[in-house]
Order: C-alpha cells, then sequence, then structure tokens
C-alpha cells in the first residue's frame, strides 16, 4: 500500500535559505507520527510542505497520493492544519467560522454541530465572535475545524499550546483515535512525554533533515549562533 | 469559480457588518476629505460645483486604498491567508469575491458621497443614470484593481505603504474617465459621456481579467 506521506530529498527554500534540507520520510496511513527536533529543524516546514503551504524546490513529496511537486493545491482539501494562528477570523463567530471553512471544503455542514459539542462550544458559546474568546477556546476552535472537516491528513504544529488540561486530553482522545477514524497524523511537539505516549512513531528533524535519533544535531552551532559566538569558543560563564 | 466568489464575498461582508469599518471608519474618512477640499478650496460654491467630479472621485480613490487594506487585514490576522489557502477554494473565486465585497462597500460610501458633494458643493444631480454607471463601471475596476495589488502588497511588511503606491498610478485612468463622465453628467450634457464611459468598461473587464488569471500565483508568493 502506498504511504500517505512520502518525502524524498525534499528540499524548500525561504529566500535562498533553506528550510528543508533534503528530507525524506514515510508515514503509513492511519499512523500517528510525532515530529521531534530543536527550534529551526525543520518540523513546521514539513508539515507546511505537506499541507501544500510551500513549495517543493527539489526532490519528491506526495501526500495522500498527490504529487505536493507537480501540483501543491491539489492535496489542500483532504488536509487539516493547526498552526502557531487559528487560521479563522476574529470577527466572526466560532460557528460562522466552522460554517465558512466547511463549505470552502466543500465538506458536510452536519458535522458542525457535533464538532463544536465536542470541543466544548455549547451554548451561547459557539455564537461569540472568535476575538472575544480565550487563546486557549480559539485553539479549540480551529481543532473543531479539523474535527468538522474529517480530512483525512492532520498536520499539527504544537497542537497542545493553549490549551487547558481538559483541552489537552480531549486533544490526546482525538490523537490516539486516529487509526480508527482512518486518518494520518503528523505532529510536532516539545512536549515529549506527552506526544509519545500518543505517536506510534517518533521522527526526529535537525538542519532541515529527518536524522537518527543517537545522530549529534547541529546544537552546538546552533548554541553558538544564539549567544553570538563560533563554535569551538567558549561561551560565556553566565550561558554556562 | 462563482460559488467560491459567493462564499467569499458573503464572508467579506458577513465581517464588515460585524465590525462595522467602512461604516465608522472609511465613510468619515471620506467625507472629511470632502469637508477638506471645501476648506482648501473656499466656500465659494461657483468654485466647488464645478469641481465636485473630481473631488468626488479622489476621495473615492483614496477610500478604496483604505477598503482595500483592511479586506487584507482580516486575511493577516490569525493567518487567515494560509486558512483561506489550504480551504482549496479556487483563486478567482476568491479574487472575484474579494473584489465584489470591495465595490459592494464602496458603492454605499459612494452613495454617502454624492449627497455629500450635493450639500457641501452644491452639485446639481443631473444626468443620474450616467452618474450611477460611471460609480458601477469606475467602482469595478477600483475594486479589481485594489484586490490585485492588495494581494501583492499583503504578503510584504511594507503593505500600509506600498499598497497605495502600486494602486494609485494604475487608476489614473479611473479617475481621469470618471470625472470626465460625471462632469458631462453635472452639467446637463450626459451624451459627452459615453465614450469615457467605455474607458471605465474597458478598463474594469480588463482587470477583472488580468485579476482572474494572476490572484492564485499572487497569493500563493510568500
Amino acid at each position: 500500500m502506498a504511504p500517505a506521506v512520502r518525502l524524498h530529498e525534499a528540499v524548500a527554500l525561504a529566500g535562498r535559505f533553506p528550510l528543508l534540507a533534503g528530507a525524506s520520510l514515510e508515514v503509513a496511513e492511519g499512523e500517528v507520527v510525532h515530529l521531534r527536533g530543536p527550534n529551526g529543524a525543520g518540523k513546521t516546514s514539513v508539515l507546511k510542505v505537506l499541507a501544500g503551504l510551500l513549495e517543493v524546490h527539489s526532490g519528491e513529496a506526495t501526500a495522500l497520493g498527490r504529487d505536493l511537486v507537480a501540483d501543491r493545491r491539489a492535496v489542500r482539501r483532504e488536509v487539516g492544519m493547526l498552526g502557531h494562528q487559528s487560521f479563522l477570523y476574529e470577527d466572526l463567530t466560532v460557528e460562522e467560522n466552522l460554517r465558512f471553512a466547511i463549505r470552502a471544503t466543500k465538506g458536510a455542514l452536519a458535522g458542525i454541530g457535533p464538532a463544536l459539542e465536542q470541543l466544548g462550544f455549547t451554548g451561547r458559546l459557539a455564537s461569540i465572535p472568535l476575538g472575544r474568546c480565550s487563546a486557549g477556546q480559539q485553539r479549540r476552535a480551529s481543532l473543531a475545524v479539523l474535527v468538522a472537516r474529517g480530512a483525512r491528513l492532520w498536520l499539527l504544529d504544537e497542537p497542545h499550546a493553549g490549551l487547558d488540561q481538559e483541552g489537552r486530553d480531549l486533544l490526546d482522545g482525538l490523537l490516539a483515535g486516529s487509526r480508527a477514524a482512518g486518518r494520518t497524523v503528523l505532529f510536532a511537539s516539545h512536549e515529549h512525554e506527552r506526544a509519545e505516549a500518543i505517536a506510534d512513531r517518533v521522527v526526529h528533524l535537525a538542519g532541515g533533515r529527518v536524522v537518527e535519533p543517537a545522530e549529534p544535531v547541529a546544537a552546538p552551532l546552533q548554541v553558538a549562533q544564539q549567544i553570538g559566538q563560533r563554535p569551538g569558543t567558549e561561551a560565556p560563564a553566565h550561558v554556562a | 469559480m462563482l460559488r467560491d466568489a459567493v462564499l467569499v464575498a458573503g464572508k467579506d461582508l458577513r465581517i464588515e457588518i460585524r465590525s462595522r469599518v467602512t461604516l465608522n471608519q472609511v465613510g468619515p474618512f471620506a467625507l472629511a476629505v470632502l469637508l477638506l477640499f471645501g476648506l482648501a478650496l473656499g466656500p465659494d460654491r461657483q468654485v466647488l460645483a464645478p469641481a465636485s467630479a473630481g473631488l468626488f472621485w479622489i476621495a473615492v480613490l483614496l477610500s478604496t486604498v483604505l477598503a482595500v487594506q483592511r479586506s487584507y487585514a482580516v486575511e493577516s490576522a490569525d493567518a487567515a491567508r494560509d486558512g483561506l489557502r489550504l480551504s482549496g477554494l479556487d483563486p478567482a473565486g476568491i479574487f472575484l469575491g474579494k473584489a465584489g465585497a470591495v465595490a459592494v462597500q464602496l458603492i454605499v460610501l459612494e452613495a454617502g458621497l454624492t449627497i455629500g458633494v450635493a450639500l457641501l458643493y452644491g452639485a446639481r444631480l443631473s444626468g443620474a443614470l450616467v452618474l450611477a454607471a460611471a460609480c458601477a463601471a469606475g467602482t469595478l475596476g477600483l475594486a479589481a484593481v485594489g484586490t490585485l495589488y492588495g494581494v501583492v502588497a499583503s504578503g510584504l511588511r511594507t503593505r500600509e505603504t506600498l499598497l497605495p503606491l502600486l494602486f494609485l498610478p494604475v487608476v489614473a485612468p479611473v479617475l481621469l474617465a470618471a470625472t470626465k463622465a460625471w462632469d458631462a453628467a453635472l452639467a446637463g450634457t450626459p451624451g459627452r459621456a459615453d465614450g469615457w464611459l467605455d474607458v471605465l468598461v474597458v478598463f474594469a473587464v480588463l482587470y477583472i481579467a488580468i485579476g482572474i488569471v494572476a490572484f492564485g500565483p499572487l497569493l500563493e508568493d510568500e
């Protein structure tokens, strides 16, 4: 069976800067994969490439059988993405946001009510503008869009961020039920214990590539850059 | 494409109805522009009335910049622009929807400004059909150009200053043709507006066509 997601030597650029520097990865259908790596490792870029938001400069990339190099727009209706921001409109109510998202993706409007209820938007809460919701509620609204859309591939960037304990448990439940729901999930998270309890597999990234867990990552260089020093020179005492 | 356009226009107009930015900010701004022109030229209606058409369209042009900036500001907040891209909507439909929503807002604004030039400048609103036709064709052209250049500017950090720089020179033909058409109508010689109305229609059709073709790649451009 063809993998749900496949990257082979994928390179993605921001200007001349490589966001992905030859990343290779295969994810089977129904698998839940935790993308792990330091800041700047390429986790978000992998998710954006697979969502068709970021162009593949060279290499191969397919998602749900769609060739992302040839046409990165083709996969978008089948993908649900949760980013650092909500992707929603502050002046629309939670329900209006869902309604627009579902209509835009030609989904079934019948899924809106159950999704709202599942994510805790009961009573008047679904009818207030998103901008008046708390950060956690906005995160839940984005999750409600994912649930209502019923996308086959979920791409989640730090999905636990901003959620309260109940929301986190709810999200974990959704992720744990992915295989049964026929959904493939890739998610980036720095909450390793929680993430690895849910994931079928952990994929390590560093420097825009998929690496083996034991492989030394570019941490010394990155730390040196953060403190404004060349590798090999001593860090200032306050950093050490 | 048209289904997507209606969906996007409906969403943008709903946001406007909810936020009332055009009603509470762009409208008063346009009226303030009319008032300031009146102050600059003096209270003499013999001077103001003949200049009504040009001053009206300059106020419309400046207001269009604000309306287009607002149209893209709602897409910038919370990365809604990425949400729009992820939805898989036809880019041509997004273009037509956003341009349509801007056009509707401008038409409402122009109705208010028309009353404004009559009251403030003493313009006699003769040739109503020509006035309306010039507004319709001119507004479509302005909304199409604004939406097209708006998506270019919206992806850049300098969007607030870049949009007027891109937009205003391109719409100079609209300013000229619409002013001439209105001048002819207000002077009681609407027959002299025909050629200028043709210019407005051609301009609108041309930029709508360019927008349908070019909006997709521009929307994708980070």
